[in-house]
Order: C-alpha cells, then structure tokens, then sequence
C-alpha cells in the first residue's frame, strides 16, 4: 500500500494546467465569441504508487485534465510532465510507446470493448501492440494469469463482451489495462456506471491488484464515496479549478471549502446518527463559460462576503491541506502561497 | 421449476406431430422463397460463369456461316443452337455464357475496386478530419453531382478503351457512396468507445482501422457492397450497348443486346436472351441485397 | 436563410470549379491539346493561334487560368467532323434534348408521385404489392432493355408508332415513355415511403383524433410535407434522365445531344466531348443548386435561419 519513498521524484507533475475551447454562443454567424474554460490553471503532483482522487459535479472539468493527462488533448497553458518528460499530444510514435506506462479505465466497458473479439483477444492485445517479441503462447498465458487476477474464469476466455455482466466487462478493462504493468492508470468513472453491489468488488479489486503491482492512479468520481476508499489524497474541482485539496478523511471530515461542505453534505453518511444540517446549493449549476468573476463559486455560496465578488481567492498550502477560498484562509490562519512540496504529499497514504 | 421439467417429458409427444411441418415453415421464414429463387439463379450464373465451357455447345467466337440467324428451340430451331445463332453463325447459348462470364467478372472486379477506394477514402476522412475531409467530401459532392455515365463516355473518349481500363474505370462507380457510408460508420465508431480504447492501448492506426474498425462495419459495407454490383452490371452493359464498353471479340451481355438491336425485326432471340440475362440477374442481386439489409442491418436506409 | 443560400452557391461553385479542373486534366492527360481539340487535320496556322490563344508556351498554372478563360468566353474548340465550333454543334442539339427530357420529367413526376402516394395510402393492400413490384423493374431493368422492348412490341410487332427517328411529335412517343418509366418507378419508391414517414408522424395522427376529414389531413398535411424529402431527388432525377437520354436517344435514333455525345466519344471528336462534358456539368450543378435552394425556402426550420440537415 505504501507508495515508493525512495524515489521522492513524481510520477506526474501537472503545473498551471489549462483547457480552454472557443464557443460561439447561441444566435447563428451573429452569435459571440467565447471561450471554454474546461480546466483553468491546476498544479498537482502524482507520486509514484499514489492515488489521486478527483472529485467534482459533472462539467467541473475531470474529465478534461484526464484527457490532458494522458495527452488525448493539447493544454492550452501549462503542461503535463510523466517521470520528467513532457507527455506527448500528437497521438505518434512516441504518444504509442508512452501507453506502455499509462493506461486508462472507462465509464462504460461494454463501450470500451471490441463486440467482436472474444475477450482473451482483447486482454492480450497491449501485448501484441507492445511486446512483439513474445511468442503466442506466452501471450495466452499472459492473458490467462490477467483473466484470474482480476477474477475471470479461464472457461470464459472465448466469451465475447456482450456475453458477459457489466461488472466482468470491466474486469476485462481492467485486465487489458494492467496487461502491461503501468506505472500510471487514469480510471474515469470506473464504477459508476455499475450496479452498487458490485460496485463495492470492483472497488476492492482494484484495491487488490494496486497493493499487488504498485501502480499510481487518477482516480476520477462524483462519488465521495468511492474516492474515499481509493485515494490516498483527494482534490475537489470546481469550474476547472482545484478549490481544495487533503486527504480524505480530512475532506471529508472537515472540509474547509464551502462548496466541499456543500458535496459532503449532500453525500449519504454512513452514520444515520451522525447527520449533518444538509447544506442546499443557491442558483443554477455553474456555467463554464460564462464563470463568474472574483471567486467562481461566490453566486451559490452561502457565506460569501464582498471580497469573494472581486478577487479571485489562490490555493494556499498548509502542510498537505489546500484550500481557495478568503474566509477559509483568513480564519485557518496557517495557509501560504508557496510551490507544492512534492516530498510532502506523499505521505499521504498512511 | 415444475414447468421446465415437465417440458422435456411432454415434448417427444408433440415433436412428433409437430415438428416436421414447423420446421419446414420454419426453414421458409428464415428463407424465403423468392431469395432461395434468387440465390439459386445467382449461384447458376456463377457456375456457368465459371464452368460454361462444359456446357456450351460451341465456341462463342465460331461462325457457322451455313446457319445464320437460325431460330431457338421453340421458334423453329433444333438443339445444335438451343438459342438460336446471330448474324454471323455464332451460337447465342454459347456467347451467353461468355458475356456473362465477362459482365460478372467485370462487375465483381468494380464492386470491389469501388469498395477498397470507397472504404480507403472514407477511412482517411474519418481519420484525419480537418481539411482532409473537407477534400474528400467535395469529391464525394463533386462525383455524386456528375452522372456517371457521362464521366465514363468522358474519360473512355480521352483515354481510349481497353478491357483493364473499362473495369477500372468501372470501380470507379458507387465509391462516394461507400465513402460516405464507411466514413460515417468510423466516425461513430470513433464515438462508441471501443475504437478510442484501441487507440488508448497504443493501437496503430492501421491495427485500429483494420482490426477494429472495420471487421465492426463490414456487415454494413458488404450490404451496400451487394446494392452497387447490379447497378455496375447495369451500367456496363448500358455502356457495351453503346458500343463504348468490351470491344469485340470479346462479348458482354449489354455488347450482345447492341449487336442484335439490328435484328429485332428478323432475329429477336439474339438480343431476348442477354436482356432476360441481365434483368433476371441484377433482380436477383437486388432482392438478394434488401433481404441481407433486413437482416444484417436495419438501420441502413 | 441567406447564409444557407450563400453556403449552397459557395458549394456550387466550388463543384463546377472542381468539373473544369478535371476537363483540364484529362485533357492535359492525353497530350497536345491542340491536336486534340483542332484535330490532326487542322492547317499549322490554326495550332499556331490555338497554342498562342490559349498560352500553351506558358506555365501550366498560367494555361489553368487561360483554360478558365477561354471556357467562359465559350471557347470550346472546334468540332473534328466538320470544323465548326464545339458550342454550336452541340448548341443546336439541345432543343431536341430537351423536347425528350422535359415531357419525361413531367410524366415521372406525375406517374411516380401518383403511384407513390396510392401506394402509401393503400399500405400493404394488393396495389401497393402491386406498384411496388412493377416499380422494381425500374431498379433491375436497364434503359435499353425497356426501350426496345417498347420498340418491339409498338414498332415492330403493332406498327402503331415509328422506330426511330425525329421527323414528328409521335417519334418523341416512345422515347419519352422509355424515359419516364423508369423514373417514374424510383420516385414511387421514393413518395411512399417519405409518405409513410410522414403518416406516421404524431401530427397526423393528431389531426385525424381531431376530426378533421381525412381528405384534408392528406392534401393539407401530408401530402406538403411528404414533398419536402422528394424534392430531394428531382436533382437525381435530372442526372438521371441525361444519362437516360444517352441510350434511350441512341436506340430511337433521336438526333439530340446524348446521340452526339456517343458518336462524338467513339468518333474521339474530343472538342465536342469537352463541350457536352462542361454543358452537363453545370446543368447538374445548377440543378442541385435549384432544388437545394427550393428546399432551404420550403423546410420552415430552414427558412428560420438554422443550420442544414446533414443530406
């Protein structure tokens, strides 16, 4: 479970990190100009073995930093820096080879899936794009030590994807995802898409197969929940920023922002006794491209005083909390503009 | 759970009565008689295309100048010229065979070039997007603007005729159509996911295109495959009409229909036969490719 | 509104930009152009004025912008056969044409819109199998075949109506006929099932719930926004009547600009070919450009100033 300290270099580095996408607003060749803020200017840092939760309403902008990190999209600003080089867009030769070391887990695994090739072929295709210099058979037993890792029949080999349940199917992802021992896997969504009994499998497999083979991850939900159990530090986006940032039990118990305090309570608790007051967000979910001025969140916060309308609040560090928001700052006292300290947040997983 | 063990008990009794006759209305609801009829008229003119000269009783090139323009079995002729013999002698059975031999050969030659380039255009659109679409879609207008028998009589008159060109040129016909198909296809397969998660393994365009892409849509493409091939047998043989098309010697169903026209008044068994030929052939084909649309895919228009 | 029209005659131009550049080619394609069009036989003195006319000693980016010129100044050559002028051997070909096509596209229209919306009124009635089935024939039976059938059944067989040629208006019987049937069955096939897309519709089915009379339901409903989709294909219709004139003028022996093109193409009088070849194209391009435009002013969703459907 541990990530690997003697390395204190991260696996992943994301600095000043931007999407933006020119819209035309409704109203034909007349309509205005825009821009689409998607991801507007994020700093973090993976270590290696770590698993960063990314947690957020829909349209928040996960979905575009997993993009942006695996080099699907181009920053806008910013870049994206894998074991210290910068990750390749232009989907070459050199984007190809970099798959080796970073893979990625989908929403939807039925989608995600070849309905025309039975499963083993698909768990051992990273291996045939990769590892050309491994015979057949060695491939089939590749692929059949995958399929039991993750917890698939070897009878089930010749199956093909709309064969099997939804909680297979994304075994089956996740079996060709590790097929190659990355170091890095970008998992959108992995399991919202499931049934909540199994849910709770796929969760501890992965669970399993991480403590086993040490990858790293970006693990990416709505789902307080399920980041809870898989990250070992979370950060809560809201319109393309990063508004706080800790670990999970200390965003989840004590969330600092309050649009954090917002999404904690909204969540179910697990304690029914331990209720909190639910806090109802003001005003329509936020547009991005029209993002307000001052801080983003202001129209719906209920606290919010005349400074949150005009300034826009920084990240402040303390320690591993992170937190972009003036009232927070002011009554925390501790927080400070400074870089990110790496080193520090690894110690997160403990 | 009592249902289904019961079944299997009950079930001999029934079978026995039963059976024989679902199975046979079975049989003809997955086949239906007409596309068994057609599938049978295919499948003869491929084996006569390919074994004709086992069955033809003459040379379709040997002139039997003592019988010319003699008329078929049921018109007054005997079984020397079961069909009859043209203007020159030459037995219309046998170059019946021959012309369909070359028309099949011709259209199926086309169909195919016309799919590679369809599928090969429509590909590179999907793929590259941008500009490069924007190329291949003013093509596809371009092309689909023009009829294309006159592109054909355009670049026959420019460039002269020969048996290779013609088929080329042939392959030519229906590949917007293709294009537009395919690249549709693979763009919405790009949007299904499975395509963009080969890519995410580190997948080649080629391996994606190829191994992924394609063998997903080839139901689809095979269906339109099979709607072009008549249209090319058509035009083929409105060009060898035309006398533009397969020169002679060689013959072709439209060639056979050209050259009778000048004895529909005394001889109108040499064009009957190829007209027959060629509307019986491209009916078929036609039934043959709604009825594998039904079933293969019904979302195609 | 305005930006869809502009867009459709910014779309046709590029197209018939795109018909003269591939003149061009092919003619480059196939050698000295002047040769080509004048013919071996031409006095020096004319390649003389032809090369200098067209600046065939210049780049070739410089002869593309000339052969643009001398296209629209109508330059088109002169024809092998005779010397005169490629745009007015094929000039005075186009009367006969039209006075085979017009009629034709007129009586597919009636003919196969007629038996399209019976068709879809009476579905699955034995004159829908009925129609239907006939209208097959104009899928699987080639021009040709049905024009000397007619011919041999009316000419030969009855004697009622002459082969060929164009001496009266009842030469034009056959040809015309020829022509319009097989158009007629692809807009059958076409009507009904637009016809049957359209009764399916929920206002349809609301207006009938309503009580308004059936009559007026399928004359003031259906019927308007069945024709919106089959005026879609007019535009294919006229591409495939060109080409139906082709063969069809050919086996009567119709003296119009489909006989001369065949003749022109096996005779390799390349400067008439050239001629018909452009004629045709920009035929087509305006057609397509008509029916687009039509259509952009009859579809309300496009009146209103949308983006358009994808065809």
């Amino acid at each position: 479970m541990s990530p690997d300290l003697a390395s204190s270099e991260p696996l992943l580095t994301a600095r000043g990190l931007a999407r933006h996408y020119g819209v035309r607003l409704p109203g034909g060749l007349m309509g205005r100009r825009a821009t689409l803020k998607a991801v507007d200017g994020i700093d973090f840092d993976l270590a290696r073995g770590e698993i960063l939760g990314l947690v957020g309403e829909s349209g928040c902008g996960k979905s575009t930093t997993a993009k942006l990190v695996l080099g699907h999209v181009a920053p806008s600003a910013g870049e994206v820096r894998f074991d210290g080089a910068p990750v390749p867009v232009d989907h070459g030769g050199d984007w190809r080879r970099l798959r080796r070391r970073m893979q990625m887990i989908y929403q939807d695994p039925l989608g995600a899936l070849d309905r025309r090739l039975p499963i083993a072929a698909q768990i051992a295709e990273p291996l045939q794009i990769h590892r050309p210099d491994l015979s057949r058979a060695d491939r089939g037993a590749r692929a059949a030590e995958l399929m039991r890792a993750v917890g698939l029949r070897p009878d089930q080999a010749a199956r093909y994807p709309h064969e099997l349940s939804g909680g297979q199917r994304q075994r089956v992802v996740i079996a060709r995802a590790l097929a190659l021992d990355p170091e890095l896997l970008v998992c959108d969504e992995p399991v919202s898409a499931l049934d909540v009994s199994v849910q709770a499998q796929v969760l501890n497999l992965l669970e399993d197969l991480r403590a086993r083979t040490g990858f790293a991850a970006l693990f990416i939900s709505h789902d307080l929940k399920v980041v809870r159990q898989m990250a070992d530090r979370v950060a809560v986006m809201y319109l393309g920023r990063i508004v706080e940032e800790g670990s999970p039990e200390e965003v989840l118990h004590r969330p600092l922002h309050p649009y954090t305090q917002a999404l904690v309570s909204a969540a179910p608790s697990p304690h029914a006794g331990r209720r909190r007051a639910r806090i109802v967000l003001r005003g329509d979910p936020p547009n991005p491209v029209e993002a307000p001025a001052g801080c983003s969140f202001h129209p719906r916060c209920p606290v919010a005083v005349a400074r949150c309308r005009t300034e826009r609040p920084p990240l402040l560090r303390e320690g591993r909390r992170a937190v972009a928001c003036h009232l927070a700052q002011a009554a925390g006292g501790g927080f400070a503009p400074a870089p990110l300290p790496s080193a520090a947040v690894s110690g997160a997983a403990a | 759970m009592t249902e289904t063990s019961s079944a299997p008990a009950s079930a001999p009794v029934s079978a026995s009565v039963f059976t024989p006759k679902s199975r046979v209305r079975a049989f003809f609801e997955a086949w239906p008689p007409l596309i068994l009829l057609a599938l049978a008229w295919i499948a003869a003119m491929l084996l006569l295309a390919a074994f004709g000269d086992l069955v033809a009783p003459a040379d379709y090139m040997a002139m039997d100048l003592r019988a010319r323009l003699a008329p078929p079995v049921g018109m007054g002729g005997d079984w020397a010229h079961p069909l009859g013999t043209d203007e020159l002698g030459r037995d219309v059975l046998s170059r019946l065979i021959a012309s369909i031999r070359i028309s099949l050969t011709i259209a199926f030659l086309a169909t195919l070039v016309s799919a590679v380039l369809g599928v090969s255009l429509g590909f590179l659109a999907a793929y590259f997007r941008g500009k490069a679409e924007q190329a291949i879609l003013m093509l596809v207008d371009a092309q689909a603007a023009m009829p294309f028998m006159i592109i054909a009589l355009a670049v026959l008159a420019f460039l002269g005729n020969s048996l290779t060109l013609f088929t080329l040129l042939m392959g030519f016909y229906g590949w917007e159509r293709i294009a537009r198909i395919a690249r549709g296809l693979a763009i919405a397969a790009q949007e299904q996911g499975y395509a963009s998660a080969a890519r995410d393994l580190g997948a080649s365009p080629w391996r994606v295109y190829g191994r992924h892409i394609l063998p997903n849509i080839a139901s689809t493409l095979l269906v339109s495959m099979t709607l072009n091939f008549p249209e090319v047998i058509l035009l083929e043989s409105g060009l060898s009409f035309l006398g533009l098309g397969v020169q002679p010697p060689e013959t072709s169903l439209g060639a056979m229909v050209g050259y009778g026209r000048d004895y529909i008044q005394s001889a109108p068994w040499i064009m009957l036969a190829p007209s027959a030929a060629i509307v019986l052939t491209t009916l078929c084909i036609s039934l043959i490719g709604d009825w594998l649309r039904d079933i293969l895919d019904p979302t195609l228009s | 509104m305005v930006s869809y029209a502009l867009s459709r005659i910014g779309r046709a131009a590029i197209t018939l930009l795109l018909i003269v550049t591939a003149a061009f080619v092919i003619l480059r394609l196939t050698g000295d152009p002047a040769i080509i069009i004048l013919g071996p036989d031409a006095p020096p003195a004319a390649y003389e004025a032809f090369r200098r006319n067209w600046g065939l000693d210049e780049p070739i980016l410089v002869q593309y912008l000339a052969y643009f010129g001398a296209v629209a100044e109508g330059d088109l050559g002169r024809s092998m056969r005779d010397g005169r002028d490629a745009i007015e051997v094929v000039g005075e070909r186009i009367p006969l044409t039209l006075a085979l096509t017009l009629p034709a596209l007129a009586f597919n229209l009636a003919l196969g819109l007629g038996a399209g919306v019976a068709a879809a009124l009476n579905r699955n009635s034995w004159i829908d199998r009925a129609i239907m089935a006939v209208s097959v024939m104009g899928f699987t039976v080639p021009s040709f075949v049905m024009g000397l059938t007619l011919s041999l059944i009316f000419a030969v067989k009855l004697r009622w109506l002459p082969a060929g040629g164009a001496e009266s208006w009842e030469h034009a019987i056959l040809p015309v006929v020829t022509m319009g049937l097989i158009g007629a069955a692809i807009i059958a096939r076409f009507t009904r099932s637009a016809m049957l897309e359209v009764l399916g519709q929920p206002y349809i089915r609301t207006a009938s719930a309503k009580g308004v009379p059936w009559r007026r339901v399928i004359l003031g409903h259906a019927l308007p926004n069945a024709a919106i989709p089959t005026l879609t294909i007019i535009g294919f219709m006229v591409g495939s009547l060109v080409a139906g004139a082709v063969v069809v003028e050919s086996i009567f022996s119709w003296p119009g600009v489909g006989r001369l093109l065949v003749s022109a193409v096996a005779n390799r009088d390349l400067a008439v070919v050239q001629t018909i070849l452009l004629l045709i194209g920009f035929t087509m391009v305006l057609a397509n450009l008509a029916v687009d435009l039509a259509y952009g002013w009859i579809d309300p969703r496009l009146r209103a100033g949308r983006a358009a459907p994808a065809k």
